[in-house]
């Protein structure tokens, strides 16, 4: 626990310059993920935060729906300069991004049906699946690690129901999210291991 | 609603981003499900298309969103396509992070985080199931997958240097 609530124990607070330039060089230097570039510009650049509360940080805008990323933005451009704060993280974040992928959007549309276009990306698919399988064992791996527990089956149930059922992700969440919330409350020793995934991921 | 793809656009994605657990990759295979399977936006390709080129784009993998929009209604479609993605879920992050400050030890705190975490985890595996299936039609392709799963578990190299070999041997035409 830190012992000042809405002062951060970093040594200066950002301007709303500096973090609007902080998101937007996040935003373009993190191809391919751009959780290692955000910790090194806020923790070990600037040092706005320390690791702790960064990783903190990270984990409630994981825990938040809808993109990691800009969660992270709103929460950390906020604590720092309230919601003008947030929208100047935001702008810097997604601006470079979707001028960029417009571009790319208008090739798409115009050159989308090439056949060595299509040879390509569906490689490029191939592999970015299998980053995909590789951030869930390393995600899965402290929630497997022990036995099987209450949290191994909801997190099934939750594949079975999306990738296989193909049920609406809506209905799925609506049921399970309370389920699991009420298992994690009654049995908190493996609610603790679940915890741990999340500490670990950032 | 399924007149104006605008409107659709909005309700599906304002939707989809108050459910999605564990990020964009998590609402992958409901973005599949709305965009090729009930909606007939654009087909399997396409919509792998697109996520390899969100994947490679800088930027946050929630820029799917953009082309997905872009795709079914021009600029407008990606204006609207990403505002409501993004949109609401800033509204929650806004607020969530300051009651969250507060409540740092609460036992409930810790039970709704302990218990999203398995549902997440859940949810980015059907992505990558749903990815996988759509992209590997081929064995070699299945190989590239598994190749991937492999080097990036055990090493550090970074990503992009995965997709790059991907592109590669999808351009030689062997998947």
């Amino acid at each position: 626990m830190s012992e000042s609530a809405d002062l951060p124990s970093a040594p200066e607070r950002p301007s709303l310059y500096e973090l609007f330039s902080a998101f937007l060089i996040v935003s373009v230097s993190g191809l391919g993920g751009a959780l290692p570039w955000a910790r090194r510009m806020i923790v070990e650049q600037k040092g706005w935060m320390t690791t702790e509360e960064f990783n903190e940080a990270f984990a409630l805008s994981q825990f938040l729906p809808g993109p990691n990323l800009v969660n992270f933005a709103v929460v950390f451009g906020s604590r720092f300069g309230g919601p003008a704060g947030a929208v100047v993280a935001i702008i810097g974040l997604m601006g470079p991004p979707l001028v960029i992928v417009m571009v790319l959007a208008i090739l798409y549309a115009r050159f989308g049906q090439l056949e060595v276009l299509g040879r390509i990306l569906s490689g490029i698919t191939a592999a970015a699946a299998g980053l995909l399988i590789a951030v869930v064992g390393k995600m899965a791996m402290p929630l497997f690690v022990k036995r099987w527990n209450w949290a191994t089956g909801i997190a099934i149930l939750a594949f079975v129901a999306v990738a296989i059922m193909r049920w609406p992700l809506p209905y799925v969440f609506i049921v399970l999210a309370p389920v699991a919330v009420a298992l994690a409350w009654f049995m908190p020793a493996a609610a603790a291991n679940a915890a741990k995934t999340k500490a670990a991921k950032p | 609603m399924n007149d104006n793809p605008l409107l659709a656009l909005f309700a599906y994605f304002a939707m989809l981003s108050l459910f999605a657990v564990g990020g964009a990759n998590a609402a992958i295979p409901e973005m599949h499900r709305i965009a090729v399977e009930m909606m007939h936006w654009m087909d399997d390709r396409q919509f792998v298309d697109m996520f390899a080129i969100a994947q490679m784009s800088p930027g946050p993998n929630v820029i799917i969103v953009t082309l997905i929009g872009y795709h079914v209604a021009g600029f407008a479609g990606a204006g609207v396509a990403t505002v409501a993605m993004c949109g609401p879920t800033c509204v929650v992050a806004f607020f969530a992070t300051r009651t969250w400050d507060r409540f740092k030890d609460a036992p409930w705190r810790i039970a709704i985080q302990a218990g999203l975490v398995p549902v997440s985890l859940g949810l980015i595996a059907a992505s990558a199931f749903v990815l996988a299936r759509a992209a590997d039609k081929n064995i070699y392709a299945g190989v590239v997958t598994a190749v991937t799963v492999l080097v990036a578990a055990f090493t550090r190299i970074n990503p992009l240097w995965l997709f790059a070999g991907g592109g590669v041997l999808g351009l030689s035409g062997w998947l």
